[in-house]
């Protein structure tokens, strides 16, 4: 069973408007790095080269990463993966 | 040419047209709105804000609506009040404190709901949504109601009884989400990509938070149109403080103050101090936290301009610092005691810290200083239960209140 990723709107223009995708990668980092051999360009829009970019939440199975391994989060098969941009509130 | 030039990355500076968008395609960066200042400087003045209407409207040139029909409930132009017994007790000379509680719902989201609505129409919304810890909530629906639009609003499930009713009242769409704030605002960034409405905190986002830049200028133009020395701000997302900061600084470059020399302080819950805690480690990397806090309006663990607000305090010469929830109690008595004002947990983390700032030395005694408060006590008055005066029960005689007088 693949892992979903949901992709937020403002990177579905590369994705060719896919709300979801799917990966069988098995960490975090392996996954951005598949999404980004099918979507080009994905990489870099949501990683620095070190880290998660500042204003991108990623979440899997509902967690934040940066609460598990951050990119070396393991990926069960069948998990979901939300890509969030951060948002403001109270 | 319009006032309104369009919108801009705040970290890549890309250009991009006033629509219902909020964040950067390329670098993600939240997006701000872009202003032709020029022609603004050329149409405002001291004496056209001072004829104004008395509401944070009397600032429509720095607010980002085109229309003059806007949708206001009176928000804004809130009391500035010298707080001397206050001060007196914490040993500082000019302590002032700007009481936003008085809102038409009793806290300061009605300035940042009354822009977004009054957008969200002008763009052509019928529907409007929001993810909130209780007060964005009261404000969404009441605003909503009074535009005659509809509103889904969107709250952890255990708020405050006083924030559930001060929006249900309303009648909006209210859903109760079992999680806490950050779920919730996960949850409604899902929505919001699917659902056609106006999330003023998501879509909207760009022009909501700017309405929370009145409060700077209000707090310059009742100080007698200069900047304070020091001002105490309670942080959540700290989106609060940076556009207290941007207020400042547009009236100064204006021309409308002198020179902002400004210390911003940001005050948090021990409970949930993502923003503090960056402060005090010196990493401008804000770690999201899972909040455990009786201020409910400021927890938010993973806060989206917690790095703007860390370098605001950063760049200023303020200072961060946390309060238990013990103390946040104490803040809110004291505060009622000491100035007449009954504020909710929120003010009370603010004059917790407040207190702490003075004791130690980082706020000095002669120096300018405003402390926000940004909500009202009924709301809370769950925190508060413990620490109020009770009624001395007496028989309706005469001799029966001597005799409790004497005893007093």
């Amino acid at each position: 069973m693949a892992t979903t990723v949901k992709i937020p709107a403002p990177l579905r223009k590369l994705t060719g408007n896919q709300a979801l995708v799917e990966t069988e990668a098995e960490t975090l980092i392996d996954l951005i790095s598949d999404l980004d051999r099918k979507y080009p360009g994905i990489k870099e829009r949501i990683y620095d080269g070190k880290a998660i970019r500042r204003f991108i939440n990623i979440f899997v199975n509902g967690e934040d990463v940066r609460f598990k391994d951050g990119i070396k989060t393991k990926i069960t098969k069948g998990s979901d993966v939300s890509i969030v941009p951060a948002i403001a509130g109270g | 040419m319009e006032k309104l030039s369009g919108l801009k990355c705040k970290e890549c500076g890309r250009k991009y047209q006033a629509k219902a968008i909020y964040v950067c395609e390329f670098c993600f960066g939240p997006l701000e709105v872009d202003y032709n200042y020029k022609q603004i400087k050329s149409h405002i003045s001291k004496e056209k804000i001072k004829t104004g209407p008395n509401s944070q409207w009397r600032y429509w040139e720095l607010l980002p609506v085109e229309t003059e029909s806007v949708i206001s409930l009176g928000e804004g132009f809130t009391p500035l009040l010298p707080a001397r017994n206050l001060g007196k007790l914490l040993g500082l000379e000019k302590l002032y404190i700007k009481n936003d509680a008085v809102n038409p719902t009793y806290s300061f989201k009605d300035r940042v709901v009354s822009v977004a609505i009054t957008r969200a129409v002008e763009l052509g919304f019928d529907t409007v949504a929001c993810a909130s810890t209780g007060n964005l909530a009261c404000s969404v629906s009441a605003y909503g109601a009074y535009a005659g639009i509809k509103s889904f609003v969107f709250i952890p499930v255990d708020l405050e009884k006083g924030k559930i009713i001060g929006a249900g009242i309303y009648q909006p769409n209210l859903i109760g989400v079992e999680g806490n704030y950050d779920q919730v605002n996960r949850l409604c960034s899902e929505i919001a990509d699917t659902f056609p409405w106006a999330f003023v905190n998501i879509n909207i986002r760009p022009y909501y938070a700017e309405g929370s830049k009145t409060l700077g200028f209000e707090v310059a133009e009742q100080l007698g149109w200069k900047a304070p020395e020091h001002v105490v701000i309670p942080l959540a997302s700290g989106c609060l403080m940076t556009k207290i900061y941007k207020g400042l600084k547009e009236f100064d470059m204006l021309g409308l103050i002198g020179k902002v020399r400004t210390k911003f302080s940001g005050a948090q819950a021990e409970g949930c101090s993502p923003i503090v805690t960056a402060y005090k480690e010196n990493s401008e990397i804000v770690k999201p936290v899972k909040p455990n806090t009786i201020a409910k309006s400021l927890a938010i663990g993973n806060p989206a301009d917690g790095y703007y607000a860390w370098k605001t305090m950063k760049e200023t010469g303020g200072f961060a610092e946390t309060v238990n929830d013990e103390e946040i109690i104490e803040g809110i008595r004291v505060l009622a005691e000491t100035e007449g004002i009954f504020t909710e947990t929120a003010g009370g983390v603010t004059v917790g810290v407040l207190k702490k700032l003075a004791q130690t030395g980082r706020i000095k005694k002669d120096e300018l200083t405003v402390a926000f408060i940004t909500g009202n006590g009924l709301k809370t008055q769950e925190a508060v239960s413990e620490a109020v005066s009770r009624p001395k029960k007496i028989a309706p005689t005469l001799k029966a209140f001597t005799e409790e007088f004497q005893r007093m």
